[in-house]
């Protein structure tokens, strides 16, 4: 059974990518910049599975079951994630009451008319 | 066994936590110093002990290559000391955090910051585990973002904001070579990657760790052309932070690189199979030429400095690319230097900025009338840079001409000297402002002790080990030889 989980890792990696570099908008960026991580978390879970196994717990009968290790990883990963994503929208918070805008191009043209 | 490794990693670890709590920022500050300089002695000794035989020391008691473990050799013992060097000289320098954009009632949070980003880098050197370094390099990034953005003005916030998509995406590429390496081997320690690889070397998946890698260490690293966060993250951040990240937050990024490249790849894939050099050797001129001439046309002296670092990098990866023992120990010997350098000249910007208010060249007017000894510390930092004899910066490109020599590549090392001379251009252009220009009407006179006691610990050690090189040479050539695998 494929559930085309390395399909989706890549089409989420590029989209989170494109949306980086294509969008002017901050927030967006920072959006972006999450699913691109997330596409990590979903790969390394894709990693840990093995065909047939069940969840990692001891029990009777239990056999085959799948590789934890890239599981608890992700639990970093995770976390990872989501304090970049709390910083980055901080900084944008910032920027916003210093600039009055999350718009790239008009900060960019902000700091070339003033040059300090 | 000695818990002396892992005590060096956590001891900044839990200090920040400590800062949170004690919030009183006098005492917040001391404890920073102190816990910088008790480091920096774990980290002597640990130097210490390495040079007679790695130190291998298991987190928890659990053997590799389940457990995680710290591995300290000569490279990374080197490093330990750099980055608790560069920490004890910053924390006392000047009014600490008094100078930045923030209230009273936090400052308690930069020295927080401050350490999580040293107990960072430390991590990243010390550890022997692929994972760990992502998890400490993203320690480090996180916090050197908040640092940065506490430059004054709101350029700060920008390049921070810069910084942190640049450092966010090279990080999770390096995650994702380590799970592609995961996914091949089933370990993650160093070692035992290095071990298991060669076996399925040939594969593509290994060859997209590699390339994922590479590109992930090298956007931290700055290496032209990933380096379009650095000029804004340096120009922009406290002085103070500056000189630290400058100093230290690149270097680790390098060793990163060259662990990655020969602790777990090995020279013979990394010239043979991926061809890293064709690569390498380019980027690294093209950023020795234009990361120089931008800083020649700079108008504020901090973006000066930062272009010079791009072109410095330079340096570093040429001399990785040179796959030769002496270009490798080149590029660690410039690592050192580079340090010391760049960790004093951002610190004698500072004093500037102390006294004239702003690091625009222009301000620079007649400085060397004004603080003479200041000024003069910028031109022994300028002739590092430069490579002048008996200053530090002359002992790496010595050893990178020497390397290009030995392989009968007379162009590259004319090349070398040819870039020494557009560093020339830019050190005198400042100091040309600084003594042949006519002061403004304003206060003279050198800045306080803890000020120029800092800055010129560093400058006197450009001095210091552009003439005694025994440490830094012998050290990089045993830990080149041993990373080349030859030694």
């Amino acid at each position: 059974m494929s559930l085309w989980i390395h399909e989706s890792v890549v089409v989420l990696m590029m989209l989170g990518l494109y949306i980086v570099i294509a969008r002017d908008n901050l927030v967006k960026k920072v959006m972006g910049l999450s699913i691109f991580q997330v596409s990590v978390i979903l790969f390394y879970v894709a990693v840990g599975k093995v065909d047939g196994g069940t969840a990692p717990i001891l029990g009777e009968g239990i056999e085959v079951y799948s590789n934890p290790l890239p599981h608890v990883l992700m639990l970093t990963a995770i976390v990872v994630g989501i304090a970049t994503t709390a910083l980055g929208l901080a900084l944008v918070l910032r920027i916003r009451e210093a600039y009055g805008t999350t718009e790239e191009d008009e900060i960019v043209a902000m700091d070339r008319g003033s040059a300090e | 066994m000695s818990h002396l490794p892992v005590l060096c990693v956590l001891l900044p670890l839990f200090a920040a936590p400590i800062a949170l709590l004690v919030r009183h920022r006098h005492v917040v500050r001391w404890m920073a110093i102190l816990v910088a300089w008790a480091d920096l002695a774990i980290a002597l000794e640990l130097l210490s002990q390495a040079s007679e035989a790695p130190i291998h020391y298991w987190l928890g008691g659990w053997a590799p290559p389940l457990g995680i473990e710290l591995v300290i050799d000569e490279v990374n013992a080197f490093l330990l000391v750099i980055v608790t060097a560069m920490a004890s000289v910053v924390l006392p320098f000047g009014p600490g955090s008094a100078a930045l954009a923030i209230p009273d009632g936090r400052r308690h949070l930069f020295y927080a910051a401050f350490l999580l980003c040293m107990c960072g880098l430390l991590g990243i050197s010390a550890t022997g585990d692929a994972f760990n370094v992502f998890v400490f390099l993203e320690v480090t990034s996180l916090s050197s973002y908040t640092l940065i953005a506490l430059g004054k003005g709101r350029r700060a916030l920008m390049a921070a904001f810069s910084y942190l998509v640049m450092g966010t995406i090279g990080g999770t590429f390096i995650l994702i070579g380590v799970g592609l390496l995961y996914q091949m081997t089933g370990t993650l320690n160093m070692a035992d990657l290095a071990e298991r690889l060669p076996a399925v070397m040939e594969t593509r998946t290994v060859l997209v760790a590699f390339g994922f890698l590479v590109c992930g260490s090298s956007i931290k690293l700055a290496v032209f052309p990933l380096h379009q966060w650095l000029p804004n993250a340096y120009s922009h951040a406290p002085s103070m932070v500056s000189a630290f990240l400058a100093s230290t937050a690149t270097k680790v990024s390098y060793y990163v690189l060259v662990r990655v490249l020969f602790g777990i790849f090995g020279a013979a894939f990394v010239f043979g199979t991926a061809k890293l050099h064709w690569l390498l050797l380019p980027a690294s001129l093209a950023a020795m030429f234009l990361g120089s001439l931008a800083a020649i046309f700079q108008t504020d002296v901090k973006r000066l400095l930062a272009y010079s670092s791009i072109a410095q990098i330079g340096y570093m990866t040429l001399g990785l690319a040179m796959n030769s023992v002496n270009g490798l120990a080149g590029g660690l010997v410039h690592l050192f230097n580079h340090a010391l350098t760049k960790g004093g000249l951002f610190l004698v910007v500072a004093c500037v900025t102390w006294r004239v208010g702003s690091s625009k060249l222009d301000d620079f007017a007649g400085l060397g009338k004004r603080m003479p000894l200041t000024v003069l510390a910028f031109a022994i930092g300028g002739f590092s840079l430069i490579g002048v004899p008996g200053t530090a910066g002359f002992i790496s490109k010595w050893y990178l001409v020497t390397a290009a020599l030995e392989k009968g590549w007379l162009w590259l090392a004319i090349l070398i000297l040819l870039s020494s001379l557009l560093a020339v251009a830019y050190v005198f252009r400042v100091l040309e402002v600084c003594w042949f220009r006519e002061p403004p009407e304003g206060d003279s006179g050198e800045p306080p002790p803890n000020m120029w006691i800092p800055a010129w610990i560093l400058i006197g050690a450009t001095i210091f080990f552009g003439l005694w090189t025994d440490l830094t040479g012998s050290v990089a050539e045993r830990a080149a030889a041993f990373l080349m695998g030859v030694g």
